[in-house]
């Protein structure tokens, strides 16, 4: 499967009297955009237009997701795929446009205390890496007949249905790179490279529940075994974000779009290694699913012929249990594991990191400590509403000020501690 | 920069261990070694006040010591507080170390040195910057330059210390936040090429180890078995004859309990200071239960139980002592024969 993906690189964003894309400027007309997200769902009783960008003492809480604007130029399928009537196909092919460097954001009123804070400048902007690129941001109301569920679905909807249509702009664009991604079908993969060691990336979706859901072609991956993926598959958005976990290591659809791990695991693909693909799990509560789950992650990794594996894990406590199991089996199965996490270590740094240890965790990228307080300045502007700062995670009672700054854990910041490494936070033993 | 200096009664000279009741002091400007390390900052910051305070006060007396401390510092107003270096002094290590705690409720920087092993930095490592030295006072020649440099760095990088490797402090065992150059999934992959080539490459977060101890056979007849009592709810003869210490115990107990049948108000007591200790005080077998083991030999369930019992105080005690102390009190009962012991916490 071979996926071009064209980057355009928007420089500016800006309202205008219509949509369109000019060099490197995106305009939005406001009003039919508006009318296009009420349409999505009639429950919806409030639509508002932001554009926040970089430098800004602009705040914008409480964030759902943030979505990157990307269309279809050749090949099978749409964006986002498995959602809507007709939209089945396997994507991960032909030709992808992208909107680099603005995204499409939503907010409004909380759904699950979980969603998180961006500032487009002071301290909190250096710990999301949503302060560098320029935003569109949705705050959407719904009704008082939605319980949480239909708030977080609508909001969901809202935020791809969008991007899509922004993306829509590029279609026809003149790209100003184009990168080529490529994985064979298993067998002639591994004959590419008969000399390099078969590596592969273990990708471990949130699936707790309760708001804590991640999507696969359309389907909660609470329902899946673990299964196969082409790397490119993402690229076109096989795998979005339905979860109002902790914001600080929630994957936004954008970070799925552009995953990291996947990205860099390329770069050496075929020179330092094999590079075979992809095996998509989930962290289910049970102990039963998560005993499957990692019996089966470890067996396509077998019956692929992997030598190494990174796994990545998503949110904290439970599913460190998940990770441990990974790392446990593929370890046991001579393939060689490095993980990739983020850490709960107490305010000060001063407890143990993850609810569950195995020795054979010998390899660990960490992304941060989520419990470190920070400090954020009050801003000019507040996109969404900051009455949530107390409740949403990493908040306490006062963590608001009256004069509008925030004193709160970096949990709290979408982005902070990613955990599939898209930012540049770490921790170290000091 | 004004420096609030800690010192023990034997830097402070006001004598030895005849001299370690002395009560807190407070003088103005340097003492003994504040003097050298008050001229190795001359310029950057000066030694304002010395407290000088006996090891025994403080460590009996930790309470109000500590909070005729604060009352100086809240007097003193110092931006940084200095404690020590106390080398491998015990006591001394422990006030240095819990001064530097002070520090840090009051939002204060405290810099100490001492040696590793020293208890003092096991239990307060985390709460101030400590500079290693070594376990004598003859390393004060190279103590105080250290110490110094340290303060000067904090000084020139407001308080921004970098880590402990690089300015010279002992790790605290905090995860400390930082921006890499690389982001995370360009390590894992470096990491990754370097774990499959077999070549060095360090991990992130070293997995915390569970030290787990796989559980013995089960005996085959209870009838025949020699039963021991070890505890680390620190009961003890009345009087705690061995001084086995309240908190981060430094030794345990050994004891016989031949011809005693039930542990009384008058015979034993706990010297452990984490927990509510008026029931074991009024009658210890609650925490060692020598009156049911007792019951238990008479009726025939088990052989004997084991004539000594071993004992020491689990309150913050670092788990180097109680490895130590497990492993020798565990060749013990198999010297004598035991074949099973019961293990009571509180």
């Amino acid at each position: 499967m071979k996926l071009e993906v064209g980057n355009i690189h928007v420089e500016e964003l800006a309202f205008g009297n219509e949509s369109t894309l000019s060099g490197h400027r995106v305009e939005i007309d406001k009003g039919t955009l508006i009318n296009f997200i009420r349409e999505i769902d009639h429950r919806i009783t409030e639509v508002k237009l932001d554009i926040a960008l970089p430098g800004e003492k602009t705040r914008i809480m409480p964030v759902k997701d943030v979505v990157e604007p990307r269309v279809k130029v050749s090949g099978k399928g749409h964006i986002f795929p498995g959602r809507n009537a007709g939209e089945n196909d396997i994507v991960g092919e032909g030709r992808t446009h992208v909107l680099k460097g603005m995204t499409v954001m939503t907010t409004g009123k909380v759904v699950g205390f979980q969603e998180g804070i961006i500032d487009m400048s002071g301290t909190g902007a250096e710990y999301t890496p949503f302060s560098k690129t320029l935003n569109l941001v949705i705050t959407c109301e719904v009704d008082d007949t939605c319980n949480q569920y239909d708030h977080e679905q609508i909001l969901r909807t809202v935020g791809l249905e969008t991007a899509r249509e922004v993306g829509k702009l590029a279609k026809d664009a003149e790209a100003d790179e184009v990168n080529t991604y490529e994985t064979l079908p298993i067998l002639e993969q591994a004959a590419q490279y008969p000399d390099l060691p078969k590596v592969g990336y273990v990708y471990m979706l949130q699936s707790q529940g309760l708001l804590h859901d991640t999507y696969l072609y359309g389907v909660d991956v609470k329902a899946i075994v673990p299964t196969l993926l082409y790397p490119t598959e993402v690229m076109d958005g096989a795998i979005f974000s339905g979860n109002c976990v902790s914001a600080c290591d929630k994957n936004p659809s954008l970070v799925h779009q552009n995953s990291p791990i996947i990205h860099e695991l390329y770069k050496h693909h075929g020179t330092k290694y094999n590079f075979m693909g992809v095996i998509v799990t989930n962290e289910n509560v049970t102990l039963a699913d998560k005993e499957r789950s990692s019996n089966w992650v470890a067996k396509l990794a077998v019956q692929q012929g992997w030598d190494a594996a990174i796994v990545s894990e998503e949110g904290f406590g439970n599913p460190d249990a998940d990770l441990v199991m990974n790392c446990n089996k593929l370890e046991g199965a001579g393939i060689k594991t490095v993980l990739v996490t983020d850490e709960y270590a107490g305010n000060q740094g001063e407890s143990q990191s993850l609810a569950d240890s195995t020795p054979k965790g010998d390899a660990v990228v960490s992304n941060g400590n989520a419990n470190m307080i920070v400090e954020l300045p009050a801003m000019e502007r507040l996109i969404g509403h900051d009455t949530y700062v107390d409740m949403i995670a990493g908040g306490t009672e006062g963590s608001l000020r009256a004069d509008g700054s925030i004193s709160i854990e970096i949990q709290a910041i979408t982005g902070a501690t990613n955990e599939l490494g898209f930012h540049n936070l770490t921790a170290r033993q000091g | 920069m004004r420096i609030l200096h800690y010192i023990n009664q034997f830097f402070g000279q006001k004598g030895g261990e005849e001299a370690a009741n002395h009560p807190i002091e407070l003088v103005e400007g340097p003492v003994g070694p504040g003097g050298a390390l008050n001229a190795a900052l001359a310029g950057k910051a000066e030694i304002s006040h010395t407290i000088i305070c006996g090891d025994s006060y403080f460590n009996e007396n930790e309470e109000v010591a500590v909070m005729g401390i604060k009352e100086i510092i809240d007097q003193v107003k110092p931006d940084l507080i200095v404690a020590g270096p106390a080398f491998n002094a015990g006591r001394y290590g422990v006030a240095c170390g819990r001064v530097g705690k002070l520090a840090a409720e009051l939002g204060l920087p405290c810099i100490t040195g001492m040696y590793p092993e020293n208890p003092g930095y096991d239990l307060y490592k985390q709460t101030a910057y400590m500079v290693e030295t070594k376990n004598s006072a003859a390393d004060m020649r190279k103590a105080i330059p250290n110490m110094a440099k340290l303060i000067a760095s904090f000084i020139e990088k407001d308080g921004k210390l970098g880590m402990p490797a690089e300015e010279g402090y002992m790790p605290r065992n905090l995860r400390i936040n930082m921006f890499a150059e690389k982001r995370g999934a360009a390590r894992a992959v470096d990491m990754l090429i370097a774990k499959l080539g077999g070549e060095e490459f360090t991990t992130e977060y070293p997995m915390p180890v569970f030290d787990r101890v796989a559980p013995f056979k089960a005996l085959a007849s209870l009838k025949d078995a020699k039963i021991a009592l070890v505890t680390s709810g620190g009961v003890v003869p009345k009087g705690n004859p061995d001084h086995i210490e309240s908190s981060s115990a430094q030794k345990y107990g050994e004891y016989s309990i031949e011809g005693i049948d039930d542990l009384t108000e008058a015979s034993h007591e706990t010297a452990h200071g984490g927990y509510d200790p008026v029931k074991c005080n009024e009658n210890s077998d609650v925490v060692l239960p020598v009156d049911v083991l007792r019951d238990l030999e008479k009726e025939g369930v088990i052989g004997s139980l084991h004539n000594m019992f071993y004992t020491t105080v689990g309150n913050g005690t670092s788990v180097s002592n109680s490895k130590k102390f497990g492993a020798e009190i565990a060749q013990k009962l198999l010297d004598a024969g035991v074949s099973a012991a019961i293990l009571t916490s509180t």
